[in-house]
Order: structure tokens, then sequence, then C-alpha cells
């Protein structure tokens, strides 16, 4: 079967049923957040650090003003790791993922008050 | 007169309520949590809590039954690109909330920073910039005063037409609307700032305003606190007359204005901007009863000396009747005042950081 390269990408289309057998991206939260949200963790369809936070928004909007402000970009003191690395585009979170990787929602050490 | 206080602090909102002779309050709503503002409106009784989480951003919530149960609303926000920089900061504080007019029943006002003013129709569940005022040219020369962003911190709605608004922008001086906020002019004429080049110093847009209050009995008469002075106006903030000198200092953030007695109005005096501390560590509250000719410093019951307690321009509040007045500081005091201030009880030294009093 040819696969269009650029459709691997689309968060629709990268998907279980698309790829049997194949692992998605796990997105799970800090749990400081859970007395604010309830967001537990899930398996995201998702080819960037964006998809994967819009894949869990879509299921619950209220979740997106505490981790993103009003222009999309990733709170200040919110912090994202991809495995154990942490993104490194905090405004536009394309930051890539693989199948097998592990997403971590942190609250960031500073802005404490 | 009130016998509840509600407290915006720090690390929680609390609910005083004034029974057997005490101020008493139970456990705080939102523990933990700093709250920027609250608001109890009058018209409905709903409370209103903002809240401003380190991590999590500005968060804006909702109570129908007093403050037992609360609903999370969505915050103002402004909207994606507006300002065109692409390092435009998002919304980081809820400076104020502010019910509109007493007939329009769901009408909110809300000032932010950075200085946005937002208006609500349906009791805060959406939100809408005031781009007349955000798409004014002057707000590109307002700048931070204490904090890094200009901020919005006081909307006066006039009783007797709530389409007149005064907001006051610490810095960027005083604005007027007589249309809702369809458009906006400067007021302020006659402030005067120490702080810029003698070619700007009465420039009304240079104006640092800590916060302004009005007679509800008498709306054309607004006391300003300033950045540097004491100012009064008795033309709804379309001109002000400095009143000076004023001992022990005309330096501080909150003023609050009798309901009823135009010619009354009291202020918390620290020593200058580079030092905001009560002068010589005595803690008191002036009060003028004649239109500024003379203050009179109300101590008793206050701190006598080593105090290092700052009143927030939110933290001063005077009941419907003109007699209780509620002030909190940053170091967690809370005090009331009986008879227009005579007499102050000490009601907590534990709480955190106060930014707001509201009676109501």
């Amino acid at each position: 079967m040819q696969v269009n390269a650029e459709r691997l990408h689309h968060p629709t289309v990268f998907t279980q049923s698309l790829y049997p057998g194949q692992r998605m991206p796990r997105i799970s939260f800090t749990a400081n957040l859970q007395r604010h949200v309830s967001s537990p963790p899930r398996e995201v369809p998702a080819g960037t650090v964006r998809e994967a936070l819009e894949a869990v928004f879509a299921e619950n909007p209220r979740l997106r003003s505490y981790l993103l402000d009003e222009h999309g970009r990733l709170r200040r003191h919110v912090s994202i790791y991809v495995n154990d690395r942490m993104i490194a585009d905090r405004g536009g979170l394309a930051d890539a993922l693989a199948g097998e990787d592990e997403i971590f929602v942190f609250q960031a050490l500073s802005g404490g008050r | 007169m009130s016998d509840r206080l509600l407290v915006a602090s720090r690390k929680g909102l609390f609910r005083f309520r004034f029974s057997g002779g005490e101020w008493r309050a139970g456990a705080p709503a939102f523990p933990g949590e700093p709250v920027s503002a609250l608001l109890a409106d009058p018209r409905d009784g709903r409370l209103y809590a903002a809240l401003r989480l380190g991590h999590f951003g500005v968060k804006l919530h909702r109570s129908e039954d007093g403050g037992e149960t609360w609903t999370e609303l969505a915050a103002p926000a402004l909207p994606a690109g507006t300002g065109g920089a692409t390092d435009l900061p998002g919304i980081d504080m809820i400076w104020t909330l502010v019910p509109g007019g007493a007939d329009a029943k769901g009408v909110l006002w809300c000032g932010t920073l950075p200085g946005a003013l937002f208006r609500s129709g349906d009791g805060g569940e959406t939100w809408s910039l005031v781009e007349s005022l955000w798409n004014m040219p002057e707000r590109a020369n307002w700048s931070g005063g204490g904090y890094d962003h200009p901020g919005i911190h006081t909307i006066l709605v006039d009783p007797r037409d709530a389409a007149r608004l005064t907001v006051a922008v610490s810095t960027g001086g005083i604005w007027k609307s007589t249309d809702a906020g369809a458009s906006w002019r400067l007021a302020g004429r006659g402030l005067r700032a120490e702080y810029v080049p003698p070619a700007l110093a009465n420039d009304p847009a240079s104006q640092d305003v800590h916060r302004l209050a009005s007679c509800r009995a008498a709306p054309d008469i607004v006391w300003c606190q300033h950045h540097n002075g004491i100012f009064l106006s008795i033309d709804g903030a379309e001109t002000f007359a400095e009143i000076a000198p004023v001992a022990p200092s005309a330096f501080g953030f909150a003023v609050a204005a009798h309901p009823a007695d135009p010619a009354t109005a009291w202020f918390v005096p620290a020593v200058k901007d580079e030092c905001r501390i009560p002068v010589d560590g005595r803690l008191v509250v002036n009060r003028t009863s004649d239109g500024g000719r003379s203050f009179q410093a109300l101590r008793t019951g206050l701190p006598g000396g080593a105090s290092y307690d700052l009143i927030y321009r939110h933290a001063l509040d005077v009941d419907g009747t003109g007699a209780r007045i509620a002030m909190g500081s940053t170091t967690g005091n809370l005090w009331v005042g009986m008879d227009g201030g005579e007499r102050w009880t000490l009601v907590s030294a534990h709480l955190p950081p106060i930014a707001q009093v509201a009676f109501g």
C-alpha cells in the first residue's frame, strides 16, 4: 500500500485502526493539576506535542486554559517532557512524537505563589 | 451596617461574619490559591473570585450560594494576535471586577494586567475585550507601575447613568466614556507627576493613578490617590486639584470615599514610593471630613510602632453606611474600624497577604 508520508502526522489519520497493533504516544499530567481539572493519563493519536494536547482538549476543553495561554503558547510555568527530554518548541509545540513516546506535563518549579 | 466581609488573599478567599460581637471566618475557599480580586454583586448576591494560579493562569469562579460552592467560568482573555507583537503577554491578573448599572443585571466590567478592559453581559460567562480602549494609540505610552505591565485597577460606573465610565490605569492616566465604552477620551487634567521630565509633568497620560474612589451620593466627587500625591475632583475626574501638604505622607495606594458625605474620604499613608512602609512604623488611616482641607490620623487600635503593613489599593473598603471600614495588609493583618475609623479592632493577624477586602 502506498502511504502518503504527510498524512501520517495528521491526528485523525495516525490512529491505531490504520496501524493495528502500533502503539500511540501516552500523555500524563501532574497531580497538581488534578485538583483544578481532572486529567487522567491516556493514549493520543498524535505526531506532535500540539496534536497530543489538542486530542486531550477535544474531550476536556476546560484543560486548555490551564496549560496554554490565549495565544496558544505553553504557559510560562508549565513544563512538558517527551520521555526524558524537555520540549524545545514552547510556542509552536511542534516537537515530534513517535509511537512509543511518553509525554509528561508538569508544573515548573518556578511559578509558585 | 454590613455584617459580612470578604477577603481576597494570596492563599484563599475568606468570608468573615460579624456575630456575637466578633468577626469570625470559616475555612477559606480556594485554600492555597492566590485570589487577586473579588466581587459581591449587590444586584443579585452572586460572588465572583478571580484566581491568579502561579502555574496554570488566570481563572474566574462564581458562586450562587454566598460562597459555599463555586463554578468556574471562562476568564477574560486577549483575542489571538491582539496587538501584533509576538511577545505580547496573555492576561496575567484580574485586578478589578465591578458591576454594571443597577438595572443592567449581568453586566460586569473587568480590569486586568496587562491594561485591558473587558465587559460581560451574562454574569461573567463570556467576556469581550473593549477594543475601543485597547486600540487607542496613546496606549502605546502606558507603562508598568510596580508591575512589569500597565494595568487597569479602577472602573467607576456612574450610578446616575451606567453608560458613563471612568477607568484608571497604572500607568496611563484616567479615561472616560459616556457611551458605555464605545469611545474614550483622556481626562484627569491637573494631576501632576514627579517621576517624568518637567515637560511631561502635567501630561494626563503620564499620570500614575493608584486608585480612584467616588462618592455614591455625589458621583462627581472623585478622590485620587496618586503615585506622588492626593488629588480631588469635583467634576467627575475631568479636572483635579492637589491637596497638599498631607501629613504624615501623601503617598499610598488605597482610598475609600464616604458613600453619602462628599467631604469625607480615607487614605492609608506610607513613607514614599521607595519605602512602602508606615511612617515611623506607626500605621494610621488618614481621614478628611472637610473636603481635604484637613486630615485626621486615625490610630486607635492600630499598631503604634514596628509596623510594616502596606495596604494595597483594593484592601480598604467602607460599608454602605460609612460607619464601618475594613482594611487588610500585605502582612496579613485585618482590621475593622468602627465609627468611621475612630476605633479599630484587629480581626486577624494570621492571614496571608491581602489583595482586597469588600463588605457585602
